[in-house]
């Protein structure tokens, strides 16, 4: 069985990103006083278990990076032909739920889909019933013993991913000598987790453990398959923000005069045009240029991608000024600090006073801005999706998937299950992000942790 | 019969931490009881617990308060309200933050009237306007209406007090009521609240760390150490001879004339954190006095003739006799030692006429409308290892001068010559002048530890050949200032204020400058710490050659190490000579009155010259004299102004008075 490697833009981004931090990690396991405030960061169980939930969601979405195309069983004229299909790792890890595909809605462990069906019954008539499930529960042959089968799977799958757990503890405890994995805090949340997952492993294998949608696909694969999608919005779109908002507040509060003058006027103007409307404006000339250049993309995912990309630096482009705006206002205030006086009076360059002096000390605002920005572009990416200038229709991301629940929402009985998924996945997704930024801000402020290095 | 009294009040941080502990004083009607101590311990916290007011995470956890026979501590939030405000009053240290900006001063007023005698509408109008005259404001039916920043700052302490006086209580808490204005400003304040506890016979508790204000205004004092009142005696017995080793220690850490020539007796260390001390005496590990006992025992409150202290000395007859003349042990021998430089008398720096001048801008282009004169034509001269002093009031442009020396503000015009150099428009020389700031809270950077903040000015001005010759460099600097080596890997916020003022200094000489701009380098310091910085800069100046511009309001400090004097008025040097010269005759009449405006710990008999109203703004300046609408002897013809006159040949003053 062959393969061929894909490597969409969004992929080399999120590859470029995380060699990035691996430069940076190692760096900084060189200088022991950079260290120091990591080893803080460690020492608190809410950084830690928050980390622990972060590096799963950031688990799920790596894997779902790596991209190939299946080889085809033909060939033509001896050479390989590669499906047109892009898939992931983490496609090919969690077949069975992608495969799985019923007719339409089911509800969470249901065993028939949610909409009667007129079909022929033992005797050829014709009868109006829910009809069962091609996949979901198609193990049962007796309806009513479901809820045991649940409670003896979830038994089962959370008995083994504890077992897991313990084993991984008793291992690593014994290899890294109980460095940071004694925090009872953390100990539980693993175990928690661990038991959690094997649950849902073991019961995702032959339920919908968080029912269809409307064709059918499995929800909690939607929203595994989301979390890829949302976490491109808020890093790649960071980085566009970042760069932005930080030369340019920083710049715009120390030097006053006319380089404050053109940078106030430049984000006063884009933030005053309405911003859908421009965001809109910016998708829809994008959109037109890609469908223009069809050949640029030999693939559907590319395409998907190309535009999703394209997204995140367009919300990028236009979301950089509130950010930029608090930065300003802090440099002002930093600027007459006498600090920055001593550095003029030995002659420091401009640009070193504000690397080395400014922008570490507005790093607490930036931390806390990006990962409130990170939320709020999560949601923006769901808002534009509702009104059709998000990422692609094929792209599942949560803003998809809010955007089709809605148009359920007022239907009698309720179609829940996906728009709470929706939400359970972002909430636990941008609260263990908040927690986490929370933790580092408080190990990086020097004040914080007097008491401790007085010690 | 005392009004107020307190017993044993103990006040602690939640998590245990003794903030005050066991204070007990009373005060009677018509008296001024001042409790004096250092920045730390407990002062401001005892106010606060007395009107029960104390932050989130603080609690009281013992004594009795009485105030005219009723217990405070027992009373109902409901009733507490109407004892504050109504009965007890308080003023704070920083009048531009107790006001509310948004209010008229008339109104804020009215709120307390309302509250505590039902007065409304006219009536109670017509009451404000009665308290803003009768604190002195002039014009009261027009302040009235005003609004907080349309008053300096000494006209905001006078509508605290009249917000204070509203109530009319029995009892006034002064937390450092003039810790944050001018001497001037400070004597027209301390005067008024003399007058008015003198006209409504209130009785007054004063907190204060300044020994001057303690003189001038208290009837008996509690000096405080570490949430402990350590001593407790009237005003004259405690100036006469104070008894605590602590007590003593403050009076000698006090720079002056005298002691010019010698070191100061600073206190080493500094206040201990809170609840750090458990055992024994808290002034044990700072005390010179201390023997074993003391390290042991916590002591008693001992009364010896009629005045009470805390000290082990004072707990048998015989130790009395030995306590009683203190030998400075910790004097040093380094005020004797000569210079090894020999102070040449040609000018290091040569200020002629320089004027910094900013513009106000009005209008959509932005059109120049008038200049703000900070420095209007100052010229000065520094020779090597002499100390300048310029001397003023905030707003009279001293630190903009400084600023402008080491061209961190554009001069106007005139010229800055440095070792025969001329500075003015380019970047050169800028190792041979640094500044020391104000705040050494402010003028470290946080988030840099102490060998990045040393290694930043050489490396920017390329200042040793490699990194490894830099760290050699900085060793040598901190056992300079006085700071462990180890220290250099630590931040900033690690260390005490005193600490953090010797790494700015530290920071100052890593260039090896032959002048050093001194921006209140003291201000922000405690008496105690002050004299250990005081005596650094001494040294250094011996040891090094070292030429210093003074910028200081603290005439103390002026006397103690200055040679020569200048004295600023509104952006014009007024007076200079030698400090002899200056201090002991001034002639301006400005500097008189700013001389006799100063609290002197030996106070009574000075003739106190009193300064109407307040400096006026620089961006419009009266005519001719400046000084001329506060003056006292002021004639026609100082609506121009005066050139120098010559007292002698180092004394120089720019007043009529003197032309001949």
């Amino acid at each position: 069985m062959s393969f061929q490697l894909v490597f969409l833009w969004s992929d080399k981004l999120i590859f470029l990103l995380l060699a990035a931090a691996g430069v940076a990690a190692w760096y900084v396991r060189r200088h022991e006083h950079l260290l120091l405030p990591w080893r803080r960061v460690a020492r608190s169980s809410v950084a830690m278990v928050s980390l622990l939930v972060l590096s799963l969601f950031l688990a799920v979405g790596l894997l779902d990076t790596l991209h190939f195309r299946m080889a085809l069983p033909q060939t033509s004229g001896g050479e390989k032909v590669y499906s047109p299909e892009v898939l992931s790792v983490f496609d090919k890890l969690v077949d069975p739920l992608r495969t799985h595909t019923e007719k339409t809605y089911s509800e969470p462990f249901a065993l028939t889909l949610y909409a009667k069906e007129s079909m022929p019954d033992a005797q050829g008539n014709v009868v109006r019933d829910y009809p069962r499930l091609q996949y979901g529960g198609a193990h049962l042959t007796d309806v009513s013993q479901r809820d045991a089968d649940v409670l003896k799977r979830a038994l089962v799958g959370g008995g083994l991913g504890l077992l897991v757990g313990l084993l991984s503890f008793y291992l690593s405890h014994r290899t890294l000598h109980c460095a940071s994995g004694c925090d009872r805090a953390v100990s539980s949340a693993t175990l928690i987790l661990t038991t959690l997952i094997g649950a849902v492993v073991s019961l995702a294998t032959v339920y919908h453990v968080l029912g269809t949608d409307k064709v059918g696909q499995d929800v909690l694969y939607l929203s595994l398959k989301s979390i890829r999608t949302g976490l491109i919005i808020g890093t790649v779109t960071t980085l566009v923000t970042l760069p932005l908002a930080l030369f340019l507040g920083v710049a715009a509060g120390y030097f006053r005069g006319w380089v404050d003058d053109v940078i106030q006027y430049i984000y006063t103007v884009l933030s005053s045009i309405p911003s859908v409307l421009l965001i809109a404006a910016m998708v829809l000339m994008m959109q037109m240029f890609i469908d223009q250049h069809a050949d640029w993309f030999d693939l559907e995912a590319k395409r998907a991608d190309a535009r999703l990309v394209c997204l995140c630096l367009i919300l990028g482009i236009t979301s950089w000024t509130s950010l930029c705006r608090l930065l300003r206002g802090e440099t002002l205030k930093l600027r007459e600090m006498e600090y920055i006086q001593a550095a003029q009076s030995f002659g420091v360059s401009s640009l070193r006073i504000l690397t080395r002096h400014i922008m570490p000390n507005v790093m607490h605002i930036v931390l806390i801005a990006l990962v409130m920005d990170f939320s709020a572009l999560v949601l923006a990416e769901a808002v534009l999706s509702y009104i059709g200038v998000g990422v692609d229709p094929s792209m599942i991301s949560f803003g998809t998937m809010i955007n089709a629940a809605r148009l359920e929402m007022g239907r009698e009985p309720m179609v829940w299950w996906a728009l709470a998924a929706a939400f359970g996945f972002m909430l636990v997704l941008v609260l263990a992000a908040n927690l986490f930024a929370d933790a580092v801000r408080d190990a990086f402020d020097p004040r914080l942790n007097r008491t401790e290095n007085a010690t | 019969m005392s009004l107020f009294k307190v017993d044993k009040l103990v006040t602690r941080l939640r998590n245990g931490a003794t903030i005050v502990d066991g204070i007990s004083f009373d005060i009677a009607a018509g008296e001024t009881f001042a409790l004096l101590g250092e920045s730390g311990c407990g002062k401001s916290m005892t106010a606060l617990s007395l009107m029960r007011l104390l932050p989130d995470g603080v609690v009281n956890t013992g004594g009795a308060v009485q105030m005219d026979g009723a217990a405070l501590f027992d009373l109902p939030e409901h009733d507490m309200r109407e004892v504050r405000g109504g009965t007890m009053a308080m003023i704070f240290q920083e009048p531009g933050l107790s006001l509310n900006p948004v209010m008229t001063v008339g109104a804020q007023i009215a709120e307390v009237l309302a509250l505590h005698h039902g007065i409304k509408g006219a009536a109670a109008n017509a009451r404000c306007i009665e308290l803003l005259t009768q604190v002195g404001i002039p014009d009261a039916a027009r302040r009235v209406d005003e609004y907080p920043f349309q008053l300096s700052g000494g006209m905001k302490q006078r509508v605290m007090i009249a917000m204070a006086l509203a109530g009319s209580p029995k009892l006034l808490i002064a937390d450092e009521p003039t810790t944050a204005l001018d001497v001037t400003i400070q004597a027209q304040v301390l005067q008024l609240l003399r007058e008015t506890q003198d006209t409504t016979g209130m009785a007054m508790l004063l907190i204060t760390h300044d020994l001057g204000v303690v003189a001038e205004n208290a009837h008996r004092v509690g000096v405080m150490y570490a949430g402990q009142i350590v001593e407790q005696s009237t005003r004259e017995q405690l100036f006469a001879k104070p008894l605590h080793p602590y007590t003593q220690k403050l009076f000698a850490a006090l720079p002056d004339a005298r002691r010019s020539g010698q070191p100061l007796s600073a206190i080493l260390g500094s206040v201990p954190p809170l609840g750090s001390i458990t055992q024994g005496c808290r002034f044990a590990p700072r005390c010179d006095k201390a023997w074993a006992l003391c390290r042991e025992q916590t002591p008693e409150w001992t009364v010896v003739d009629g005045r009470g202290v805390r000290c082990h000395l004072y707990q048998s007859a015989e130790e009395r006799v030995l306590s009683a003349e203190s030998p400075r042990a910790s004097d040093r021998t380094l005020g004797t030692q000569h210079s090894v430089f020999s102070t040449t008398h040609s000018a290091l720096l040569q200020v002629s006429d320089l004027q910094v001048h900013f513009p106000i801008r009005k209008g959509i282009l932005q059109r120049v409308i008038g200049n703000v004169k900070a420095v209007d034509g100052v010229s000065l001269s520094i020779p090597q290892g002499r100390t300048l002093a310029l001397v003023g009031e905030s707003g009279c442009g001293k630190t903009t001068l400084g600023k402008a020396l080491l061209r961190l503000l554009p001069a106007t015009a005139g010229s800055v010559q440095f070792a025969g150099k001329e500075l003015i428009g380019t970047d050169a020389a800028r190792s041979t002048m640094q500044m020391v700031f104000q705040d050494p809270y402010a003028s470290l950077n946080p988030k840099m530890r102490v060998a990045e903040i040393l290694e930043e000015g050489m490396s920017a001005l390329g200042i040793g050949d490699d990194s490894a010759a830099r760290q050699t460099h900085i060793d040598g600097l901190l056992d300079k200032v006085g700071l462990a080596r180890e220290s250099k890997w630590r931040y900033p916020h690690e260390f005490s204020g005193g600490q953090r003022q010797r790494i700015a200094i530290a920071r100052a000489l890593a260039v090896s400058p032959q002048l050093l701009i001194c921006d209140e380098p003291t201000s922000a310091l405690d008496v105690s710490v002050q004299a250990q910085i005081l005596n650094l800069l001494k040294e250094l100046q011996q040891e090094l050659g070292l030429s210093y511009l003074f910028i200081t309001h603290n005439l103390a400090v002026v006397e103690y190490l200055a040679h020569e004097v200048c004295v600023m008025y509104l952006g014009r040097v007024v007076e200079r000579g030698t400090t002899e010269e200056v201090m002991r005759s001034p002639k301006h009449p400005y500097t008189q009155a700013l001389l006799s405006a100063v609290p002197r710990i030996d106070g009574a008999g000075r003739e106190y010259v009193k300064l109407e109203g307040d400096l006026p703004s620089p961006a419009n300046p009266p005519a001719g004299c400046h000084f001329a609408p506060r003056c006292a002897h002021a004639m026609t013809v100082c609506s121009h102004y005066p050139d120098a006159s010559r007292i002698s040949t180092t004394h120089q003053v720019h007043c009529h008075l003197y032309n001949k």
